[in-house]
């Protein structure tokens, strides 16, 4: 009961916000700003949950969550353009796109796990660093047309020529143009809930339990029969998945769409929510990274203060949740200490 | 006893180079089923490598070793756990960020049959396992007094509990053989005294083999049916714990000529 708190808080941070975010919405009470920013901060947040699996609980740093989100966005884009011809539900298309997205940045996922997490150190690291940029440049050079008779690709020169009626998917360094923007805030709520859903569940069993123990000792680990390796992989490609399917969210919320939208600096700027919320902690991640996409909109009026502001909130959200000192004088407050003991006398038979 | 059941642990002729140095040689032993047997040497004879070299952490460079009558040759550190070998670390080596029952729960893993999306989807197969192991690991902790510390993080713990932790978790593998490197390195007299009755109970209650690296003599003399002395990589003696405290070669490697 003790241990399911954390996720019980998640889950009820995400939900208020997403009510409150929605009645203002409903209620035209949103800058157009905010409203712009509602869906991809569904987005980093569902990428940031992953990569806390990934570099959190599994110890494995991440530099290239970008590129994976780069996989999901551009396949959600073609899926869903393609899809165009066959229904014009966009609910279906929605879903059916971040799925695909979700499968091929899994694939991605497995086929870099594969000879780099069998080392120990820092080779993901580099690695997935390296990935990216790849990525970057691989989507910056792809063009693909769809039109009656299918799909037309052609790589590094754009030689794809469509009959009348059809589109190009994907235009090289323009990226996707003329997308069909079918997703949407709610989309995005229960995209988080449910990556966070993964997270906890799969934390909270037996292979959760393998990918911290391969992380604490990884010999220790082996000498108790986990295969080291195979669950370092478990949370790599399921961090990619999740970084896939908030990437094709977030290609369906733009018509257009830009590869280098997905570089380094999106990279590091989900690694910093994931850092800054506390490795390992759900609950974290979802305060730091809300925090840090709205505060720098809402300090705009402040003008000057507004860098210092930031950077206060900043070192405060470090502080609080990673300091384990801080935490326990947090929690050795008369305050939380009565909270704690009323809250245990109600709850009896829950005691350890 | 040796003379009606088959060793589960056959060792011959075992030996490991590290570049040009030799750390052991020629090493052999039988261990057998419900036996405790001692393996003592003074410092650096070479004892944690030879442990090393039965859980496959170092690969032997030559000799061989049957486990359970299969020969063991290409399997690794995670096949010879599974094949029921199970150890503990001289330098303490537990999931120090994990609970202690979580510690435990690890070891369990072997036994877990539900897959990773029953797990998401929590379905019924998935909680009725999580029942039987959270049972099993509690009765583990129990045997080895850590009920108490079920949730404790298990960094967190004083020295003794754990290198008892560190029992339990390898009993939850469910070995055949468990090795012991120093299990009361640090233990103060009383805390060995307990240590030696919870060697013998789940000797008695397991059934299974143990092999243990001790420097405290009392403990070693105390628990091991049979001794094996190691000396610079090579075995040095082996007999019962009278006729290892006899062997004047055994005296004069401990005491120096
Ligand atoms: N990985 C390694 N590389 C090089 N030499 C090693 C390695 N592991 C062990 N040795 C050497 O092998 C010899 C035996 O070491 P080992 O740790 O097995 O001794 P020990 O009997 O366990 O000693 P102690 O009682 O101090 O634990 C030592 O000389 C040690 O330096
Ligand atoms: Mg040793």
């Amino acid at each position: 009961m003790k241990k399911r708190s954390p996720a019980v808080l998640s889950f009820s941070i995400v939900i208020v916000l997403y009510i409150i975010f929605e009645v203002l919405l409903k209620t035209g009470n949103l800058s157009s700003l905010m409203i712009s920013l509602l869906i991809p901060v569904c987005c980093y947040m569902t990428a940031a949950i992953g990569l806390n699996l990934n570099v959190g609980i599994s110890g494995e740093l991440n530099l290239g969550q970008a590129g994976f989100m780069s996989i999901g966005a551009f396949t959600g884009i073609c899926v869903s353009g393609v899809l165009a011809s066959v229904t014009g539900n966009g609910v279906v298309r929605l879903v059916i796109a971040i799925l695909c997205g979700m499968v091929i940045a899994a694939l991605f996922g497995i086929l870099i796990g594969i000879p780099t997490l069998k080392l120990s150190g820092d080779y993901l690291a580099i690695v997935t660093l390296a990935f990216g940029e790849i990525i970057k440049s691989l989507v910056t050079n792809m063009y693909l047309g769809f039109d009656v008779s299918g799909l037309h690709f052609s790589f590094v020169q754009n030689n794809v020529t469509l009959e009348p009626g059809g589109k190009m998917l994907l235009n090289g360094a323009m990226g996707a143009t003329s997308t069909e923007k079918i997703a949407s805030f709610t989309a995005g709520a229960v995209l988080v809930l449910i990556s966070l859903a993964v997270v906890y569940n799969l934390m909270d069993s037996k292979s959760g339990r393998a990918i911290m123990a391969a992380r604490d000792n990884r010999i220790a680990a082996s000498s108790i029969g986990i295969n080291v390796t195979g669950v370092k992989m478990l949370a790599f490609v399921t961090s990619a998945a999740l970084a896939g399917a908030a990437g094709a969210l977030y290609g369906l919320n733009f018509s257009t769409l830009v590869p280098s939208k997905f570089d380094f600096n999106l990279s590091i700027m989900i690694l910093v929510y994931v850092v800054l919320g506390g490795l390992g902690n759900m609950t974290g991640t979802i305060i730091a990274t809300t925090l840090l996409v709205v505060l720098p909109q809402v300090l705009r009026s402040l003008s000057e203060y507004r860098m210092l502001i930031y950077a206060v909130v900043l070192i405060a959200i470090m502080l609080i949740t990673n300091n384990e000192k801080l935490k326990t004088d947090f929690a050795k407050t008369k305050l939380v200490e009565r909270f704690r003991l009323r809250r245990d006398k109600g709850g009896a038979g829950h005691g350890e | 006893m040796e003379n009606n059941k088959a060793p589960v642990l056959e060792v011959t002729g075992l030996g490991i180079d590290f570049g040009g140095l030799t750390a052991v040689d020629n090493f052999s032993l039988s261990v057998y089923p419900g036996e405790i047997r001692g393996l003592i040497g003074p410092n650096g004879a070479g004892k944690t490598t030879v442990f090393n070299m039965l859980t496959k952490v170092y690969e032997p460079s030559r000799g061989s070793i049957i486990f359970d009558g299969k020969d063991t040759s290409k399997m690794d550190v995670v096949a010879m756990n599974r094949a029921g070998i199970a150890r503990t670390f001289q330098n303490i080596r537990l999931f120090s960020k994990m609970t202690v029952l979580d510690n435990v729960k690890a070891g369990m893993n072997g036994r877990i049959t539900y897959g990773n999306v029953a797990a998401i989807l929590r379905l019924p197969g998935f909680r009725k396992q999580e029942k039987e192991i959270k049972e099993s690991s509690m009765e583990l902790l129990k045997i080895f007094g850590l009920e108490e510390s079920a949730g404790l993080m298990a960094g967190n713990l004083p020295y003794g509990a754990q290198r008892r932790l560190e029992m339990a978790r390898a009993m939850a593998t469910d070995p055949k053989l468990l090795l012991l490197d120093e299990p009361a390195a640090g233990m103060n007299p009383q805390e060995t005294e307990e240590l030696m009755d919870m060697v013998r109970s789940i000797r008695d209650r397991f059934g299974i083999a143990i092999l243990l690296i001790e420097h405290d003599m009392q403990l070693v003399m105390g628990i091991c049916e049979r001794i094996t002395v190691l000396n610079y990589g090579m075995i040095l003696s082996e007999g019962t714990p009278s006729e290892i405290q006899n062997d004047p070669q055994v005296i004069k490697a401990y005491l120096g000529d």
